[in-house]
């Protein structure tokens, strides 16, 4: 809370005055500001937006006036409560300036809102009111002191609702306050509605009813897309002006909120959702066709090469068609440099399959071997799935690097990609940052839907793995049929041919061919059921690993922004030593390193909502991307299936009368 | 052969009426409740045989006195002896009796032990025999007083067997049935077994397909949208594989009711066959020697050889007449059995996969509209 209050000065000196050291009125305001906010909070989500509009010009009117006189009495009990250490003026002085000082703090929090509240109507009550509750919220206001704003949403609805209880004089100026939540919220549309308009600069009725309905609904409702895509958005923005105005400009210039940026220029009624998928589904005009496998070379240096052929429409290629040659390792090394660049921004980097020493030496030192020809159709299939998902991330898909991999014809040779291929590397790093997270990092997670995200993708990604095997052993038992299918019509024809009857004879060896038919169904089942199920499983174990990446990413994000915290606040207290110990001609060194240090932890801090909103962009859209890709094979799946039992038919009423025909 | 219809000892039930309804397991025992109906009126008659008493009407039938050509005769076989407290260890149930021990509740067991009355009911000589009779009619079980041990002692046999087998026929015909059946009754066991395998790896698929099924509810999620979206997938998937799931019980099912018990009917009808011939050949091995001894025979006992020599070479001959109608029988019997299992076969295989066909185009539809919206 004070942390916030008073990082956020600096960034914008036009909504709150921000001269901290100045006196602990103005940091009695930026309480207020934030304060005020949380009161009126009964979802975390919805208060945003409402804050700026509805603040800022309740500052300005009233809490100048009022803190001046609030926060005197104010700081003597504080002071005498907390530190015993600090006291006379330079405590007041440092005081403020002391993020964790939560006890401190905490009495800010309370007092500025009664106070604020509680002026128009009768000022002297609520000073004394919040003296003797503002110990008692101490230990509550403790909760919330360290985090940031997020944590302190959630908290907050608690302190509100305690409030009443040991507050009685002003428990009705209190209700009153809870009335005016509730009115609130008509009016809370508009802002939202302003505040999309400014991000989006398009006119939105309709995420106004959205959001409206999804308030009723609670904290997260069914639109999660819409409204966490809003309150990430939002979020970023509400405390700092500057923020706001930085986040209105960004979507419309950056890749990954391509989203929004689109949803200006098409019909403002559709949520963000359906745009994205609109978008995602517009733009993916692009066929990308992995063929050809080649082997290249002799002996152990010999590698295969593809052909990578891709037909679109879009004008940011040169021409609708185009073929280059690709090898292996040129797949590998485009995944290395994608993954590079973009997944310390929290993009899911859809991996490469891994590569197989085992399979590659097969072929290598194999000619024609039946077991090869499998690994190598294997690896093209997964090869061009690979192409096809990098090409359909909207943002991977404007990488120069891509297009280069697509269009060029010559690419420089991949390096080190001979050791590490692609998963394995993955998961070292996801095995090493594991690892090193959950020694050192020790992330509390403030955020619910990432909460339960990580938790799902570890479920996720362990029953992919069960099914996995399932789908396997599924496969192994098709290829047992199938050759078990074929010794059975052979022993048929075997059977057949030493038959004396010649109708019977003739009739087992028809069915000798018929199972032999059925044999060559059962084979293409098997590859069937490997290629739509297993190869898909496979895939997407890998793909939740990069997720799990994404994670990390965000978690590392999260690290950095906690060590520049933890640094300003050491910062911090050098200076206040500094000023304890009269040592002037330092502090200005001092103060110089708590600005640059300021500017850090803003910095980070927005790196780390920046990853946070992009990762979850990105799930939402594997999610969905999920369920599109299962459907789409399933679908394939039950065609061939369909397909086959159609042969079959044919097959059996052929062979019918035959069997009649046995005299 | 035309049916014997001298009113000596005709049976008294219907023989299209025999049926095996109902089996029930008592540790160890297998009791096969039997029902036929009278000849002569509609009443049925039931009673409760257990694999002891199948067995001494197989060795009733075997140890028929005053019936000549006894051993020309091809026995209708008798499946061996099922033991239900050691089918836990399928495996060895399934070497045992092959595909008799799979289906449910000894369903096929009791199919074939209902198939082997029916045949020895038909059978122009056997079904005169009292004991088949009184198998089918009194409530009493009959196989207890007289647990005796028929004149094939199986384990002799296959002592002789190498040796005996070889010997080469006085007659083109029995030599070349020999041979060929020799040569069928091998084929027709591996063919056997390679459609067990079958059905086996089909029930096995049933089982990794239902596996399959259940870990997809595993991927339920309610949690938002997508994964909502995403569980309906899994939960269609589910139902997909859970009908290739069924597709897979049934087609195997289907080949283990009809050609699977046909084709192990036709390899244990084979064995049979073998065992006949063989009895044949041991008779005319017995013949030979009996010739040379009377050859060799001093002249006082000449006379007594030659006379006996007669007798075998006219036992011989009668038998060698009987098997050869019976082989005629079998022959024409069992293309037609073979027949109607193919027939039913294919039936039964033709309208799986029909019925599965319209289920899979239900589903892909279903699919193809799940929230196309």
């Amino acid at each position: 809370m004070a942390a916030s209050s008073e990082r956020s000065p600096p960034p914008f000196p036009d909504s709150e005055e921000p001269e901290l050291l100045e006196d602990s009125d103005e940091g009695a305001d930026a309480f207020t500001g934030t304060s005020i906010s949380e009161m009126d909070s009964p979802s975390p989500d919805s208060t945003r937006p409402p804050k700026d509009i509805f603040n800022e010009p309740l500052e300005d009117i009233f809490s100048d006036p009022l803190s001046n006189i609030n926060s005197e009495p104010q700081k003597k009990v504080d002071t005498k409560i907390p530190s015993p250490s600090s006291d006379e003026v330079v405590d007041l002085f440092s005081d403020p300036l002391d993020d964790d000082s939560e006890v401190i703090s905490s009495p800010e929090v309370q007092n500025p809102m009664p106070d604020l509240l509680n002026e128009p109507v009768q000022a002297p009550k609520s000073d004394g009111s919040s003296k003797s509750s503002s110990v008692k919220k101490a230990a509550s206001a403790e909760l919330f002191g360290d985090e940031d704003e997020e944590d302190l949403f959630k908290e907050l609805p608690k302190v509100v609702t305690k409030k009443p209880q040991p507050l009685g004089p002003p428990v009705d100026v209190f209700t009153e306050v809870k009335s005016d939540v509730k009115v609130k919220p008509q009016v809370k549309d508009d802002p939202t509605d302003l505040f999309t308009e400014e991000a989006l600069t398009a006119p939105a009725p309709k995420p106004s009813a959205s959001s409206s309905s999804s308030r009723t609904n609670g904290v997260h409702s069914e639109e999660h897309d819409l409204f966490s895509e809003a309150t990430v958005e939002l979020s970023l923005d509400s405390p700092r002006n500057d923020r706001k105005k930085k986040d209105a400009v960004k979507p419309s210039v950056s890749a990954p909120v391509a989203p929004v940026a689109s949803s200006s220029s098409k019909a403002p009624s559709k949520t963000l959702e359906e745009l994205e998928e609109e978008e995602s589904e517009d733009t993916f005009d692009l066929n990308i066709s992995v063929t050809n496998p080649e082997k290249v070379g002799d002996g152990m240096n010999a590698y295969m090469a593809y052909k990578v052929s891709t037909q679109t429409s879009l004008t940011m290629f040169r021409s609708k068609m185009f073929t280059v040659r690709r090898r292996f390792s040129d797949f590998l090394g485009l995944y290395e440099k994608l993954s590079e660049k973009h997944s310390q921004n929290g993009y899911i980097v859809p991996p490469p399959p891994e590569k197989s020493i085992l399979g590659m030496t097969k072929v290598k030192v194999g000619k024609e071997d039946p077991s090869s020809a499998e690994f190598v159709e294997r690896r093209r299939a997964a090869l061009e799935r690979y192409l096809q998902r990098v090409v359909s991330h909207p943002s991977l898909l404007q990488d120069p690097d891509v297009r280069e991999f697509l269009e060029k014809e010559e690419l420089p040779r991949a390096v080190s990609t001979q050791a590490l291929s692609g998963a394995g590397f993955l998961k070292m790093l996801n095995k090493a940052t594991d690892a090193v997270s959950k020694m050192t990092i020790k992330m509390n997670e403030q955020d619910v839907w990432f909460d339960e995200k990580i938790q799902d993708v570890e479920n996720e990604e362990q029953h992919m793995r069960k099914l996995h095997i399932m789908v396997e052993s599924l496969v192994n038992h098709r290829k047992e049929l199938s050759g078990n299918t074929a010794v059975f019509a052979k022993s048929v024809a075997m059977l057949g041919s030493s038959e004396d009857n010649t109708a019977l004879s003739r009739a087992l060896s028809q069915l000798a061919e018929v199972e032999d038919r059925i044999e060559q169904i059962h084979q293409e089942k098997a590859a069937n059921d490997f290629f739509t199920f297993s190869e898909l499983l496979a895939d997407y174990i890998r793909l939740l690993g990069a997720v799990k990446g994404c994670f990390d990413q965000r978690m590392k994000a999260w690290q950095r922004w906690q060590d520049a915290e933890n640094m300003l606040q050491k910062k911090r207290e050098a200076e206040a030593k500094l000023l304890w110990a009269n040592k002037p001609d330092k502090l200005q060194q001092a103060k110089d390193e708590i600005a640059e240090w300021e500017a850090k932890v803003t910095q980070y801090e927005r790196e780390f909502e920046r990853i946070s909103a992009t990762v979850r962009k990105e799930v939402i859209r594997f999610d969905k991307e999920k369920a599109r890709d299962f459907k789409r094979q399933i679908i394939k799946y039950l065609e061939s299936l369909l397909n086959s039992q159609q042969q079959l038919i044919k097959y059996w009423e052929a062979f019918l009368p035959e069997a009649k025909a046995i005299a | 052969m035309t049916e014997g219809s001298s009113a000596e000892a005709e049976l008294s039930v219907r023989v299209s009426s025999i049926r095996i309804t109902d089996v029930t397991q008592d540790g160890d025992v297998l009791t096969f409740a039997i029902a036929s109906q009278k000849l002569n009126s509609s009443a049925g008659v039931c009673v409760f045989r257990t694999y002891e008493d199948f067995d001494w009407l197989q060795q009733s039938l075997f140890s028929q006195e005053n019936l000549p050509g006894l051993h020309g005769i091809i026995f209708p076989p008798l499946p061996s002896k099922a033991l239900p407290s050691q089918s836990n260890t399928q495996t060895k149930a399934l070497k045992q009796l092959g595909f008799l021990a799979l289906g449910q509740a000894w369903q096929s067991y009791s199919k074939a032990l209902e198939f082997y009355l029916q045949q020895v009911a038909t059978h122009p000589t056997l079904c005169k025999c009292n004991a088949l009779d009184s198998f089918l009619i009194n409530s009493e079980s009959p196989g207890r007083q007289r647990g005796r041990k028929g004149i094939f002692n199986r384990l002799s046999q296959a002592v002789e067997e190498m040796r005996k087998e070889s010997h080469k026929d006085v007659d083109n015909f029995f030599q070349n049935e020999r041979i060929k059946n020799t040569n069928l009754a091998a084929l027709s066991k591996v063919a056997t077994e390679k459609l067990l395998d079958v059905v086996m790896t089909e029930q096995k698929l049933a089982l990794a397909c239902g596996h399959f099924s259940t870990s997809l509810h595993l991927c339920v999620n309610q949690d938002d949208a997508a994964a909502v979206a995403f569980s309906k997938v899994c939960l269609k998937l589910s139902d997909i594989i859970e009908a290739v799931k069924r597709n897979f019980e049934k087609a195997g099912s289907s080949n283990l009711s009809t050609l699977g018990l046909g084709l192990d009917l036709e390899s244990r009808y084979q064995e049979a066959e073998k065992e006949m011939l063989f009895r044949r050949t041991c008779k005319l091995i017995e013949l030979e020697t009996v010739k040379k001894s009377t050859e060799k025979a001093k002249a006082n006992k000449r006379e007594v050889m030659e006379a006996f020599q007669k007798a075998v070479e006219k036992e011989f001959s009668l038998i060698s007449s009987v098997a050869k109608q019976e082989i005629e029988r079998f022959h024409s019997s069992r293309v037609n059995v073979l027949k109607n299992f193919l027939i039913g076969w294919c039936e039964q295989q033709l309208n799986t996969a029909k019925e599965f066909a319209e289920l899979y185009s239900q589903h892909l539809e279903a699919c193809r509209n799940m929230y196309t919206e």
